[in-house]
C-alpha cells in the first residue's frame, strides 16, 4: 500500500504539468465555464460505436487518462443512454447497428444532442455506402455536430465538445 | 532455417497419396508458402489427415471465379504455410465441413457461406454468422454479380431479432442478454449468458454488428488504397494489418522493400504492440476496480502515443506503410529519443509491475480467473498472448521469421496457467521483449532508401503473415492484370481468440466477465469485417 502511495506521490499531478505548455488548459476552462452555464456543470455522454474500426474508441478512452482527464471539466461518460445528454457516435453506420443506434437515441431524454465522431461517422469515410453500411451517421440519426479525423485526437474531441456548447447556446 | 523449411512436406504428400487423395502442387510465390490443388471430393477427409499430421488451421476464405467458387484453406506446421485450393461449381457449391476436426474454423466457414454462398455440409453449427438482416439469405454479397450497394440501399434495416441462440434449460437457470451496445467505450457485440446464481453455465457471442463490407470494398482498389483500408480492419492493429497486406502485395508483385524500410516497419509493429499492451494492462486492472493501475498505465500509453505523433505524425501509426516501403524517415535524433523513451518506460515498468504483482486484492481477482487450458487453446487454434499465456508458443517472428525478424533475436515469453493473471503477466513480458527488439532494430537500422518502385500494373497473388500484438495476422491478396485488387481477405487473430472467451468464462462468475473479456481483448471490427 505504501509503495502504491509513494508511486502516486512521485508521479505527481501530471494533468497540470502537461497543461502549462499547451492550450488544453484554456480549452478546458472554457469548456467548464460553458458547462456550468448551460448544463449545471455536468455533461453526460453516451458513446456508441455504430461500426467503427475501434481507433476512435481508443482516442475517446484517452479523454479519461490523467493527461486529459475531462471529468474535471464536468464531462463524464455514462453507461446508459437514459442518463446521457450527448450521444457520441463513431464509425460508419453499419446496417447491422442501425436499429440499435435508433433505439439508443430513442432511449435518451430530451434535450439531447448527437455528435458524429471521425471521418466514417461524418460521411461513411473509407467504408462509404454499401450493402453493409449506410454511410454517415446522419443517414439514421439527427446529427448536431461532426468532429472529423481518422481518428480525431483527444484534443480535437474536446474542441468539438466546445463547439457543440457554442451551437447549443445559439439555439 | 531455410534448409529445414518444408522438410515435412514429402512425408505429408506420400501420406496423402497413400490415402488416394489427389493433389497437384503449383509453383508458389515465395518461401514460407506452398500451394496444393485438391479435389472437392477429398476435402472432408483431408482435414483429418492434416490434423493428425500436426497442421494448425490458420485460415479459410473463398473467392468467386465466375462459374466456379474457389475455397482456400491455410495451414501451418513448423512455421511453414500450406495453402490448399479447391473449386466447386457455382451452381452447386458444396464442400464437407472441417468444423468437427478444426473447431476454430467454424465461424470462417459460416462467413464464407453467408458472403459467398459455399455450403459446408455436416457442420455441427450451420447458423448464419456475419449476416443479420442487411441482406437476404439467398444473396451472397461477395459474388461478382452482386452490386456493392446491395439491393435496397436506402431501406432501413430491422433488428436481428430471430437469431437461433443456444438454449439452456433447467431449474434456476436464467438468461442475461448483453449488447450490442455495451456500457463502456468499446465496440458493439451481443453476449448471451446462461447462469445459475452468479455462475456462468454457458456464454454465446453473437458478433457481426460492425460488418462494413471490407472484403467487397477492397475490390478494384490500387495497392496504396488497399493498404489504407487494411490499416482500418482493426484500428488498434493498423500496422500489423497493413504490413500483412503489404507483404501479400509485394510477394504477388515480386517486389522486395529496401532493408531500411523493413526495419522501420518492424519498429512500427513493436511500437504498436507496446502501446496496446500498456493500455490493456491498465484496463484489465480497472475491470476489477484497481484504478491505480489504470491511471498509471494509461499515463504510460499516452506518452507512448505522443511519441508516435511526434516521430511519425500519427498517434496510432495509421498509413505509415506504402507498397514497397514506408512513408516516414527516421533521423538519428529521433532514433536516440526512442532509445531514451524505451529506457524510461523500462524503469517505469520495473517500479510499477511489482506493485501489481504484490497487491493482494488484485491477485485475489486475477489468479485462477478465466482459465484456458493448453489443450483448449491448441484445439481452438488460439493465437498471440492468449495462446502463449496458456503454454502454446507460436509466434510468427520466431517460428517463421520474415525480414527483418530473421536478423533479430526475439524473446518468446510463455506462461502455463492460462488464467487472467497469466495473460497480464504475458503482456507485461511481451512489452519487455518488444523493448529489447526495438533496441536491436535501432542498433541494426541500415541506411538506404525508404521505398522500392511499385509497378502500377503489378499482377498475381500473394499472402502475408505478421505477428501483430494480438497474434498472427494473415492477409491474402490477388491482383488483376491492371494492378487492381480482385480479392482481399484479412484474417485477424480474433477469429480464433473469440471462441476461447466462451470456453474460459465457463464456471466463472458473471461479474468477472468484463475482466475475462478484456484479458482476451478480441477485435470486433477485425472479425466482423
Amino acid at each position: 500500500m505504501f509503495r502504491i502511495l509513494r508511486k502516486i506521490q512521485s508521479v505527481g499531478i501530471i494533468t497540470e504539468n502537461i497543461e502549462r505548455d499547451s492550450d488544453y488548459e484554456a480549452l478546458g476552462s472554457t469548456l467548464k465555464r460553458q458547462l456550468e452555464r448551460q448544463f449545471q456543470g455536468s455533461l453526460a455522454i453516451r458513446e456508441l460505436d455504430s461500426g467503427s474500426c475501434n481507433a476512435c474508441e481508443l482516442e475517446i478512452q484517452a479523454l479519461n487518462n490523467p493527461y486529459y482527464d475531462v471529468e474535471r471539466f464536468g464531462v463524464h461518460f455514462v453507461a446508459s443512454p437514459r442518463h446521457a445528454d450527448v450521444l457520441l457516435v463513431t464509425g460508419p453506420m453499419s446496417r447491422h447497428m442501425e436499429e440499435a443506434a435508433r433505439r439508443t437515441y430513442a432511449a435518451m431524454a430530451a434535450p439531447k444532442w448527437v455528435i458524429a465522431v471521425g471521418d466514417c461517422a461524418v460521411d461513411g469515410g473509407i467504408f462509404g455506402c454499401s450493402y453493409a453500411s449506410r454511410g454517415g451517421v446522419s443517414k439514421v440519426l439527427p446529427v448536431d455536430l461532426t468532429i472529423p479525423g481518422c481518428p480525431p485526437s483527444p484534443r480535437h474531441l474536446v474542441k468539438g465538445l466546445l463547439a457543440l456548447l457554442d451551437s447549443a447556446a445559439a439555439r | 532455417m531455410t534448409d529445414t523449411r518444408f522438410n515435412w512436406m514429402p512425408k505429408l504428400l506420400s501420406r496423402l497419396r497413400k490415402s488416394r487423395v489427389e493433389v497437384t502442387e503449383v509453383p508458389s510465390w515465395h518461401d514460407p508458402v506452398r500451394t496444393l490443388w485438391v479435389q472437392a471430393r477429398d476435402w472432408g477427409r483431408l482435414a483429418t489427415y492434416l490434423q493428425e499430421f500436426g497442421c494448425r488451421l490458420a485460415g479459410l476464405w473463398g473467392e468467386d471465379r465466375l462459374e466456379r467458387l474457389r475455397v482456400y484453406a491455410c495451414l501451418e506446421k513448423q512455421g511453414d504455410y500450406l495453402l490448399l485450393k479447391v473449386e466447386v461449381p457455382a451452381a452447386e457449391p458444396q464442400l464437407a465441413s472441417w468444423t468437427a476436426v478444426y473447431p476454430g474454423v467454424n465461424r470462417l466457414e459460416r462467413h464464407t457461406r453467408d458472403l459467398l454462398g459455399v455450403t459446408f455440409l455436416d457442420s455441427p453449427d450451420n447458423r448464419r454468422w456475419p449476416r443479420h438482416q442487411a441482406w437476404p439469405e439467398d444473396v451472397y454479397p461477395l459474388r461478382k454479380s452482386e452490386p456493392l450497394s446491395g439491393h435496397s440501399p436506402d431501406a432501413d434495416t430491422p433488428a436481428d431479432s430471430d437469431y437461433p441462440f443456444q438454449s439452456v434449460a433447467g431449474e434456476a437457470v436464467y438468461e442475461i442478454p448483453v449488447g450490442p451496445v455495451h456500457a463502456g467505450i468499446i465496440e458493439p457485440g451481443h453476449f448471451r449468458f446462461h447462469a445459475i446464481g452468479e455462475t456462468v453455465l454457458n456464454l454465446e457471442a453473437r458478433l457481426g454488428y460492425t460488418h462494413k463490407g471490407i472484403e467487397k470494398i477492397a475490390e478494384g482498389r490500387t495497392a496504396e488504397a488497399l493498404l489504407k483500408l487494411a490499416g482500418r480492419v482493426s484500428g488498434d492493429s493498423t500496422v500489423a494489418h497493413s504490413w500483412a497486406a503489404a507483404q501479400a502485395l509485394e510477394r504477388a508483385a515480386g517486389i522486395e522493400p529496401p532493408a531500411r524500410a523493413l526495419y522501420l516497419r518492424a519498429l512500427l509493429l513493436e511500437r504498436e504492440r507496446i502501446g496496446n499492451h500498456l493500455g490493456d494492462i491498465g484496463a484489465i486492472c480497472n475491470d476489477v476496480g484497481f484504478a491505480f493501475a489504470q491511471m498509471q498505465f494509461s499515463r504510460l500509453r499516452e506518452r507512448w502515443l505522443r511519441d508516435n505523433e511526434r516521430l511519425f505524425g500519427h498517434r496510432l501509426l495509421m498509413d505509415q506503410l506504402l507498397p514497397g516501403g514506408v512513408r516516414h524517415p527516421l533521423d538519428n535524433d529521433a532514433a536516440s529519443s526512442i532509445r531514451e523513451a524505451c529506457d524510461r518506460l523500462r524503469e517505469e515498468l520495473d517500479s510499477l509491475l511489482p506493485l501489481l504483482r504484490d497487491n493482494q486484492s488484485l491477485r485475489d481477482r486475477l489468479l485462477g480467473t478465466g482459465i484456458l487450458s493448453t489443450e483448449q487453446a491448441r484445439r481452438l487454434g488460439c493465437l498471440g498472448y492468449v495462446a502463449r499465456a496458456s503454454g502454446c508458443g507460436y509466434d510468427v517472428r520466431c517460428d517463421s521469421p520474415w525480414p527483418p525478424y530473421e536478423n533479430l533475436s526475439i524473446r518468446r515469453p510463455l506462461q502455463q496457467s492460462g488464467d487472467v493473471a497469466a495473460r497480464v503477466i504475458q503482456r507485461a513480458e511481451e512489452v519487455y521483449a518488444s523493448l529489447d527488439a526495438v533496441r536491436q532494430i535501432l542498433d541494426k537500422l541500415p541506411p538506404g532508401p525508404l521505398r522500392a518502385h511499385w509497378p502500377e500494373a503489378a499482377t498475381g497473388a500473394g499472402m502475408g503473415m505478421v505477428e501483430g500484438w494480438r497474434g498472427e495476422v494473415l492477409a491474402y491478396v490477388r491482383l488483376n492484370g491492371e494492378g487492381r485488387v480482385e480479392r482481399f481477405f484479412p484474417r485477424d487473430p480474433s477469429w480464433f481468440n473469440w471462441p476461447a472467451l466462451a470456453v474460459l468464462i465457463h464456471d466463472n462468475i458473471v461479474p468477472d466477465f468484463p475482466v475475462c473479456n478484456k484479458s482476451v481483448n478480441g477485435s470486433y471490427s477485425g472479425q466482423d469485417l
